[in-house]
């Protein structure tokens, strides 16, 4: 013999107003869309934000105080500003114990006036290739590699640099007003970093044409896993006339200035839950009055008010679950688009994925949902609980 | 001494209803024994109070005072009556309903409707087959229908197979023909009548249908709350 359980006969209530029960579902899903958004951009955002940070291959930079240390404030002043350290910091730089490795970087800019309708600024940044390329291992060569001769007039442009300048490996460059003629010998792969736009040449080179011999503008600093990294920057800012940046500073900074834009984004999940919530109970509520009689007549048959209330409550539960399924699908679906979203309200964005959808948060999110679903189906349920047969049959006529 | 202890027992039953200062007496005072296996049907004009009586011996009602025994169990005594609980329990093992209206549930097929008991309780001897009760019904070629495609009779036959199924000691009926045209009242006529001499049943009907009344063994007719 074929048998109904409760639960089927709940499921199938649910088909008895379909536009309803879908556009409640609908409702849920909405809700539970953002809310997985906001989950997974809280996680996806700290996550690539981390990733950025580790891709700039050093913990710490130091510079020459007051002078930019990216290159995008370099360009926004005109390519001046800079300020010079000497490299006879390096020296004490490696006295501390917590420091695994050092990188000196000196950055040039030179106004190029051919570039664009009214010229612009190409920044050079000097590197030294026995131990630059070693801190940014993540870099991936599209064409060519890194050069090897600290003194040679070669380059490696970034992603966009050479887009820019529409150049392959092998390809001659020549640095304005300098008339130095450098031969491209590596293209980068996108990164999503600053590194994208930027011509590196080989240190010595470039000290040597600048006239800037035995100076630096920046030194990044590779830290000890296992050391204390504020401990290290403590000494460092006893170091005569140099600033120090610390990464983590940065990242900090960067998510207290997002921190607001979570805050938002939190309480319009809160208030769509809100809403979902008033829905999911209207719904069930109604749901419930249309039925009085037929769950009179269920009460008649034997059913205690626990079955209703169990019934009611899973109609309320099979509702949440569809729409946690349809959020999740949302979420999942629409991440890149929410990604374009968030990237062109926040004041900056890492580069990786900004929305990190995964097991643990899909489970959350259930979770929550059928939260919703438990609390809103409550009401309802014990209304319906409460339903006398009599009431149902008392219109019968005597 | 089980046969003979009454399926129901009711004495003085008394049920009053109050609209605002007004008291109005549906039940006055009824006594009334039902033999097990008796077949009785309740006539009189409308507002006779016969559908809140047979609620009252169906514990479907507390009664305002009187006493009631259902199989010789104390359900009322004194105007003091079983909690909603225990008048379930009572209703799951002694009791099926059939009523003027059907309340098939729409989204389920004939067959699920009638087993729609069981997802709620399983009465030891009940059935463990429904189809004999089906096919007695003559709903068998139906099962996959939803209440929707079938006929005015065919719902109530299977809102009689649904009070059924769980074997119930006695079956209410109230104005079970009222929506039927005559030749579909006959039908389900014929099916009381049926139950009531070939399974021993007790069936208590109630209506306004004389031809209906007709088929019971006992009639028992109702005025302004008292029997006539």
């Amino acid at each position: 013999m074929k048998k109904l359980s409760l639960y089927q006969i709940a499921a199938k209530n649910l088909l008895r107003k379909r536009t309803r029960s879908v556009l409640t579902v609908v409702g849920i899903g909405l809700s539970a869309w953002v809310l997985a958004s906001l989950l997974g951009f809280n996680r996806g955002y700290d996550a690539a934000l981390k990733k950025d940070i580790d891709n700039m291959g050093f913990q710490v930079l130091l510079t020459a105080k007051g002078c930019p240390y990216e290159a995008a404030t370099l360009m926004l002043k005109g390519g001046t500003g800079l300020r010079y350290m000497s490299e006879s910091v390096i020296d004490d730089i490696l006295l501390q114990r917590e420091v695994d490795s050092v990188t000196p970087m000196l950055m040039q800019a030179v106004f190029d006036p051919d570039r664009g309708d009214s010229g612009a600024i190409d920044a050079y940044l000097g590197i030294d290739p026995a131990t630059f390329p070693g801190m940014k291992s993540f870099l991936k060569f599209k064409q060519g590699g890194w050069f090897t001769d600290p003194a040679a007039r070669v380059a490696v442009l970034g992603y966009e640099a050479a887009e820019l300048e529409q150049r392959e490996v092998g390809d001659k460059m020549l640095i304005p007003d300098k008339n130095i003629e450098l031969t491209v010998v590596g293209i980068l792969e996108r990164s999503g970093t600053q590194d994208d736009g930027t011509i590196f040449v080989p240190i010595r080179m470039l000290q040597k044409e600048f006239g800037q011999q035995g100076k630096l503008t920046a030194v990044g600093i590779k830290v000890d896993r296992k050391a204390d990294t504020a401990a290290l920057e403590n000494r460092l800012y006893d170091l005569p006339d140099v600033q120090v940046v610390s990464m983590a500073q940065v990242k900090n900074t960067i998510m207290s200035l997002v921190a607001t834009a979570k805050v938002m984004v939190l309480s319009i999940a809160v208030i769509a839950i809100l809403i979902a919530m008033v829905g999911v109970i209207n719904t069930i509520l109604m749901s419930v009055f249309e039925r009085f009689q037929e769950i009179g007549i269920m009460k008649s048959m034997g059913a205690m008010p626990k079955d209703v209330f169990r019934m009611i409550w899973t109609e309320t539960i099979i509702l949440c679950l569809l729409g946690g399924a349809l959020g999740l699908a949302l979420a999942f679906g629409l991440a890149q688009v929410t990604d374009l979203l968030i990237r062109r309200l926040l004041p900056y964005t890492p580069t990786g994925r900004l929305i990190l959808i995964d097991v643990p948060l899909m489970v959350t999110t259930f979770a929550v949902v059928l939260g919703i679903g438990l609390v809103s189906g409550m009401y309802p349920a014990w209304r319906a609980a409460r339903v006398r047969p009599l009431e149902s049959i008392r219109s019968e006529g005597d | 001494m089980v046969e003979d202890t009454p399926a129901l027992e009711a004495r003085d039953l008394r049920k009053v209803y109050r609209r605002g200062s007004e008291e109005i007496v549906a039940v006055d005072g009824i006594s009334l024994r039902v033999a097990r296996g008796e077949f009785i049907s309740f006539i009189g004009p409308s507002g006779s109070g016969k559908s809140t009586l047979i609620n009252l011996l169906g514990c479907l009602d507390n009664a305002t005072s009187g006493s009631l025994r259902v199989g010789g169990e104390e359900v009322l005594r004194g105007g003091r009556g079983l909690s909603e609980a225990a008048l379930t329990r009572i209703r799951r093992r002694v009791f099926g309903y059939v009523f003027q209206r059907f309340y098939l549930v729409p989204t389920l097929t004939l067959y699920e409707n009638i087993v729609m008991p069981f997802a709620f309780f399983r009465k030891p001897g009940a059935a463990a087959d429904p189809m004999p009760i089906i096919r007695f019904l003559g709903l068998e070629k139906r099962l996959r229908h939803r209440p929707g495609e079938l006929s005015g009779g065919e719902m109530q036959r299977v809102a009689i197979a649904r009070a059924l199924v769980n074997k119930p000691e006695i079956l209410l009926a109230d104005e079970p023909t009222g929506n039927l045209d005559s030749r579909h009242g006959e039908e389900i006529g014929d099916i009381f009548k049926t139950l009531n001499e070939k399974e021993g049943m007790t069936v208590l009907l109630v209506t306004h249908n004389p031809r209906m009344a007709a088929r019971a063994r006992r009639t028992i007719t109702l005025l302004d709350g008292r029997m006539a």
